[in-house]
């Protein structure tokens, strides 16, 4: 089953055209990590699933329906986003910045309900970040203020969660940590998620689905074993590398080589 | 699970409840109420607090009665509603921008006011280059038009596929400078007696208001207000990213092009009917947002101490000998700067204990 997929998608910014031709089915209850170099419209595709970006061409569609034409307020009950560098209002609290998560569920004479209350008090839990409620956002270490921002979009309750280069700048250990969440969520909720990634290691572990993309097409998607080959490795990235198994998660591992250690006779 | 939030339910309604903001803005009510009764009390004849109830009641002296409702109460009215609007004005701005910068002086709604409203009071007068149709307007529909006529060219000139705070305080402050440099120009052509007219308006002056000036900004005023209070939540929802924003569903553009039009209105409608007074629209948001510990200004709660200091600085200037006849605009900038850096203050310290 597929509730969100793009079809022939063109996308791009004023005259540059960034993604064409692309086909998408998102997979329902799986973890997907879109990777590829930098430029390669990882991001453009991601906010044009999220409807944050309109299509220059052919469509995204949300349970058979143009993305675009559905009223947006009904799309944010479905479709949760992080953006890469979400902004806050500063001296906003984490229980504040959680709780607005409830936006898309409230009208202005119904500001509050139990469920809202419930909702938020869940993806603080989940994300251990009860305890910081009061605390506010600005102060949070990367690692924190990450885990609030993805405590929003739980709160917001949608089964598809599109999370945007999450872990690009924690440390490994918050990595890790946040990476764990996610798939968390993912087993406890059956979240459907769709995350841009760099670390294709860590998306290797953690995604069932790999889409590997390189100037604006999908080269390969499948399970990280099928996709993550030292062929593709060099299609998409430029880059020669050995592929070894995970000694941990049995899943593939990539180790680049560079120049440096490159053989001379190679 | 354990409740997260103290709410306030109401039949169908049901709003978070914020203590701390709750009891900020009844005690701005309170100092309102308190100020307002000594206005309409002091002056040349003085009438004491109990007696000032009991005229407002119908009761009590005619004299007083008289004085105060036909004398003290439009003025201290205006102040009230025109302070409230310019609190709301700049709460929007604000939070539309960003940018606690944004003001209706910064962006040149109210120099697009002043230049339209000076140009009639100039060109008007002795020189006598507006006659008929142009010169029973008069100086506040002309205000009006003006600040309409600024914001609406704000709108448009920001706008491109959605409206970008930054690009927004950039344009502003082109619009206002435009503005200030026209006003300056009628200032210089006009004749003596007519400029030194036009001065008065431009600093923002509470002492010509009658009950004539009463009626049209209390309807504009009830009309928009409760328009900005409903829109509060979008409101509280664009002070993110664009992107967060619009993954919770709002329409981004569309509710930043509505509110900067709403924000528009109220402070030429404010403008119009006293002149600028400086600092209010700038001031009280940020003053309110500090003093209840929100992280983006409250409406209401602006509303209450755009009032607060408005009526504030002309129970000053009405009192206090040495200012006597000085015009309430520069009292509100006087009293407002300091507390406003005290705050500044104030809380640069607290974060760095």
């Amino acid at each position: 089953m597929t509730r969100l997929r793009a079809n022939d998608l063109r996308l791009g910014y004023g005259e540059h055209v960034v993604v064409d031709g692309l086909d998408l089915d998102v997979l329902d209850g799986t973890v997907t990590a879109v990777i590829g170099p930098n430029g390669c419209g990882k991001s453009t595709l991601l906010r044009a699933l999220g409807r944050l970006l309109a299509p220059k061409g052919g469509s995204v569609l949300l349970d058979g329906k143009r993305i675009d034409k559905l009223p947006t307020r009904e799309v944010a009950k479905i479709i949760g986003v992080l953006p890469q560098t979400p902004v806050a209002p500063e001296g906003l609290t984490v229980g504040d910045l959680v709780a607005r998560g409830r936006h898309p569920h409230q009208t202005w004479y119904r500001q509050w309900s139990t469920v809202d209350d419930q909702a938020v008090g869940e993806a603080l839990e989940l994300t251990g970040m009860a305890p910081h409620a009061d605390a506010i956002v600005d102060h949070l270490s990367g690692g924190q203020r990450q885990r609030a921002w993805i405590s929003m979009t739980l709160a917001q309750g949608t089964d598809v969660l599109l999370l945007d280069e999450p872990i690009t700048y924690l440390d490994l250990a918050h990595q890790v940590d946040v990476l764990d969440l996610v798939h968390a969520l993912h087993s406890s909720r059956g979240t459907t998620v769709v995350m841009v990634l760099h670390d294709l290691n860590l998306a290797a572990r953690y995604a069932d689905r790999l889409v590997a993309m390189r100037d604006g097409k999908i080269v390969a998607e499948g399970p990280p074993a099928e996709v993550l080959t030292e062929n593709l490795l060099r299609t998409v990235f430029d880059l020669d590398a050995k592929i070894l198994t995970d000694p941990v998660a049995d899943t593939p591992m990539v180790i680049p080589i560079g120049s440096r250690h490159r053989p001379a006779t190679v | 699970m354990t409740s997260t939030r103290r709410t306030v339910r109401l039949g169908g309604l049901s709003f978070l409840l914020r203590p701390r903001l709750v009891v900020v803005t009844a005690s701005g009510v309170a100092a309102l109420l308190l100020v307002v009764a000594l206005n309409l009390g002091i002056g040349s004849v003085h009438i004491g607090l109990s007696d000032v109830v009991s005229a407002l009641f119908g009761a009590g002296d005619p004299l007083h009665h008289n004085i105060i409702w036909e004398l003290r109460m439009p003025r201290t009215l205006v102040g009230i509603l025109v302070g409230g609007a310019l609190g709301v004005a700049g709460a929007i701005f604000q939070s539309i921008a960003r940018n606690p910068l944004a003001s209706p002086d910064v962006l040149g709604v109210t120099w697009g006011a002043a230049a339209a409203a000076v140009g009639v009071i100039v060109l008007e007068g002795t020189r006598g280059q507006i006659t008929g149709g142009a010169s029973t307007i008069g100086v506040p529909l002309a205000g009006l038009l003006g600040g309409l006529l600024a914001g609406v060219l704000l709108y448009v000139l920001s706008w491109r596929r959605g409206i970008d705070g930054y690009r927004m305080v950039l344009i502003g402050i082109g619009i206002a400078a435009i503005g200030y440099n026209l006003v300056y120009w009628l200032l210089s052509v006009g004749d003596v007696d007519d400029a030194a007219r036009a001065v008065t308006w431009l600093v923002g002056n509470l002492a010509d208001v009658g009950w004539d000036g009463v009626a049209p900004v209390s309807i504009a005023l009830a009309v928009l207000v409760p328009v900005a209070v409903i829109a509060g939540r979008t409101l509280g929802g664009l002070q993110y990213g664009d992107d967060t924003a619009r993954g919770l569903g709002i329409r981004v553009d569309r509710a930043r092009g509505a509110l900067l039009l709403l924000a528009v209105a109220l402070a030429a409608v404010a403008t119009s009917a006293t002149g600028p007074i400086a600092f209010v629209a700038l001031a009280t948001p940020q003053i309110t947002l500090r003093l209840a510990g929100t992280a983006q200004p409250p409406l209401v709660g602006s509303m209450v101490f755009g009032a607060l200091l408005t009526v504030s600085a002309d129970l000053v200037v009405r009192t206090v000998p040495l200012l006597s006849g000085l015009p309430v605009g520069v009292l509100t900038a006087v009293l407002g700067a300091p507390y406003l850096v005290f705050l500044f203050i104030r809380r640069r310290r607290e974060e760095r204990v």
